[in-house]
């Protein structure tokens, strides 16, 4: 590990941030899109064809924000 | 006004802008050639990366894949889409933080060995060569289609128009052309579709109107298809079908190979910020999203169309009769893209009329056979790649939209080639002649290797793209198995852990790269010579993983294997600890960059 304790809260609040989103990023297609299609055929066809991206365009977003505000909070933003 | 001439203008008039637009972004320097520079807003370098990732593939043939089979298809939209969540959180702005120019650079910095650099450029190589074959071929059948000139001279004025702003521009040039190739080609999909979204539901928007009422009949849009393609003996348009293990696995190697594609990965480098890069991530998935939105209302309407179309009295009525083929204006496209051979259609059982419908449904069969149509489909051969360039006349839109279909489908095959080519050309001067061969070019030099290197590359690909290998189709499975298995497990290792060293990284993406290669032999031919396959994708291997699926074990694989090897030789040294911590904190973007 490192011997900077603020780099390492740094990366661990990222770690939990990205891990959170590629949950999402893996539940909506494979499994709301994929594999319940035999409980609900014409909401998994919706999240197939269409929610799936809009999903994914909200992750990269939100990730992008709640990063930019991250690096600032601990003082590692690139001024 | 004669549609030929209106084809010439809507292209020769994209031609000339992108052309213009070269002149004005000549590359003067090496991080201009390379990065643009890094100076791209990250609104303009989404755009420029949407046009980028959007080939004649997504443009040409994705709507006609969702079209002709429905939902199984969903795979291509999930796919192509989601591998940029796993750029925007685990690469854009770590690599862009390092600093450098080339993916390869990173592997082989990262992993302190040339070894793992030199696997990274062939890896890199082969993936882009053989995307770009299949854009050029790509170009040269549009001409052939618009302009009326044979393959061979659409294809050299197309390269031809390529040499002009990549070999000068770089990728400032390339960047630049492609921001007015985005506008070219969304302009040109989104156009046919509102017409005909506002024809067949009465709403403007097409990925509403898909979900909307069919205006004729009342009743919702999919209802409607999923009755007439089952009247004749079609798989339901919204059912599950395919093998569900296949389906996830397929989306999932789309998503890593789209994740480990260079030509996508190193256009963010040319951002001036670590924030920027993850700006742009999400601007890039927008301008591609309005494409993707919109492809599957495209592909489901232009299927009901067309079933209209085969059918004017109604699935329990009369089929089209040749004699209407021949004389009604709404059937005319047929007729012009019959001559291409993507279209043909037989009156076997001389009715005089065409009867449309699944013979492989033997009940269907019987019951045509019953109603005095023959039990022989009789439209013979339909292309899924002409679907969305006949789109608008199938739809019977007015000449200039065709044209500018044209036009689109043109921008998103030079645009693709472009960002390829560039990356081909900075693997070569920078990974091999100035990376391994001679480290002390002076940067005028390698500046002019970087051009004899692009301008190389053209002609290679122009060459393949004239004498396409017989496998150029199959190999895009290989392009994004290699991508998905050997590039981006590496990248991601090295960001995400610091435990991973040399031996490690090397060992995985080998084995990644051979088990992957292997499977993909094993079912499509050894080199892809016809007929020495000892599986097939029908039967395949291992449970139900198609070769083309296959990806994403292969990443699994080189996961596994580089922790593993990893874990029992020696931990990586300090200077790499240090560089791994640097590349995870965005302070001192700048400073990395400006060492060059």
């Amino acid at each position: 590990m490192s011997d900077k304790p603020e780099a390492n809260a740094y990366w661990a609040a990222n770690i939990k941030i990205v891990t959170w989103c590629l949950v999402i990023w893996a539940v909506v297609p494979f499994l709301f899109g994929i594999l319940l299609q035999p409980v609900m055929p014409g909401f998994a066809f919706w999240v197939a064809q269409q929610g799936s991206i809009l999903v994914f365009l909200a992750i990269i977003f939100f990730y992008a924000w709640r990063m930019n505000k991250l690096d600032a909070e601990h003082g590692v933003d690139e001024q | 006004m004669d549609q030929f001439v209106l084809n010439w203008i809507f292209i020769g008039a994209s031609f000339a802008l992108y052309i213009g637009i070269a002149i004005w972004a000549r590359a003067g320097s090496t991080s201009e050639f390379y990065a643009a520079g890094r100076g791209v807003h990250p609104v303009v370098n989404g755009m420029a990366t949407g046009a980028d990732w959007m080939s004649a593939a997504s443009f040409i043939s994705m709507a006609g894949l969702i079209a002709f089979t429905g939902y199984d298809n969903s795979t291509f939209l999930m796919g192509w889409t989601g591998g940029y969540v796993l750029l925007a959180l685990m690469l854009a702005p770590y690599l862009r933080k390092f600093g450098k120019f080339t993916v390869s650079e990173f592997i082989g910095d990262r992993f302190y060995s040339p070894t793992a650099r030199l696997v990274a450029v062939i890896c890199l190589i082969v993936a882009s060569i053989t995307y770009v074959i299949g854009q050029m071929t790509g170009v040269g059948v549009a001409f052939g289609r618009f302009l009326e000139v044979d393959n061979t001279t659409g294809l050299l004025i197309g390269a031809a128009v390529v040499f002009a702003y990549a070999v000068f521009g770089g990728m400032k040039g390339v960047t630049y052309t492609q921001v007015a190739q985005y506008v070219v080609l969304i302009t040109a999909y989104t156009i046919p579709a509102i017409f005909i979204s506002l024809q067949l539901t009465g709403n403007p928007i097409p990925a509403l109107g898909l979900f909307g009422d069919h205006a004729a009949s009342g009743e919702p849009l999919l209802a409607k298809l999923d009755q007439i393609v089952s009247e004749l003996g079609f798989n339901e348009y919204t059912a599950h079908h395919a093998d569900t293990l296949n389906m996830v696995l397929f989306t999932l190697s789309l998503m890593i190979g789209t994740a480990g594609l260079p030509h996508v990965i190193m256009r963010f480098f040319t951002v001036p910020t670590v924030a920027s890069a993850r700006w742009s991530a999400g601007w890039a998935l927008v301008f591609i999203a309005l494409l993707y939105l919109t492809a599957p209302a495209v592909g489901a309407m232009a299927r009901l169309n067309i079933s209209e179309l085969m059918w004017p009295n109604g699935t329990d009525g009369e089929p089209v009769s040749m004699e209407m083929m021949e004389n009604q204006e709404e059937y005319a496209w047929m007729a012009t893209w019959q001559k291409t051979g993507l279209l043909g259609w037989e009156d076997k059982n001389g009715d005089g009329k065409i009867a449309y419908f699944n013979q492989g449904n033997a009940d269907k069969a019987a019951a045509m056979e019953a109603a005095g149509w023959g039990s022989e489909n009789e439209l013979t051969n339909f292309n899924r790649d002409i679907l969305v360039l006949a789109n608008p006349e199938i739809a019977n839109l007015p000449g200039w939209v065709i044209a500018l279909v044209a036009a689109g489908g043109l921008a998103a095959a030079l645009s693709t080639a472009a960002g390829l080519l560039l990356a081909i050309s900075s693997a070569v001067s920078h990974d091999l002649l100035k990376g391994q061969l001679t480290p002390n070019m002076s940067e005028a030099n390698e500046l002019m290797s970087a051009r004899v290197a692009m301008a190389a590359a053209i002609v290679v690909a122009t060459y393949l793209g004239l004498n396409p290998p017989g496998f150029a189709a199959q190999t895009v499975a290989l392009a994004f198995g290699l991508a998905a298995a050997s590039i981006f497990p590496a990248l991601m290792m090295g960001i995400f852990s610091k435990r991973v060293n040399n031996v490690g990284a090397v060992s995985g993406m080998l084995v990644g790269l051979v088990v992957t290669l292997v499977y993909i032999f094993l079912h499509k031919g050894w080199f892809f010579i016809p007929g020495t396959n000892s599986f097939d994708d029908s039967d395949p291997l291992l449970l139900t993983i198609k070769s083309t699926s296959f990806g994403a074990v292969g990443a699994a694989l080189n996961f596994a294997t580089a922790i593993i090897i990893s874990k029992a030789t020696k931990a990586p040294p300090q200077e790499i600890v240090d560089l791994v911590e640097s590349v995870r904190v965005p302070r001192g973007a700048g400073a990395a960059a400006a060492d060059h």
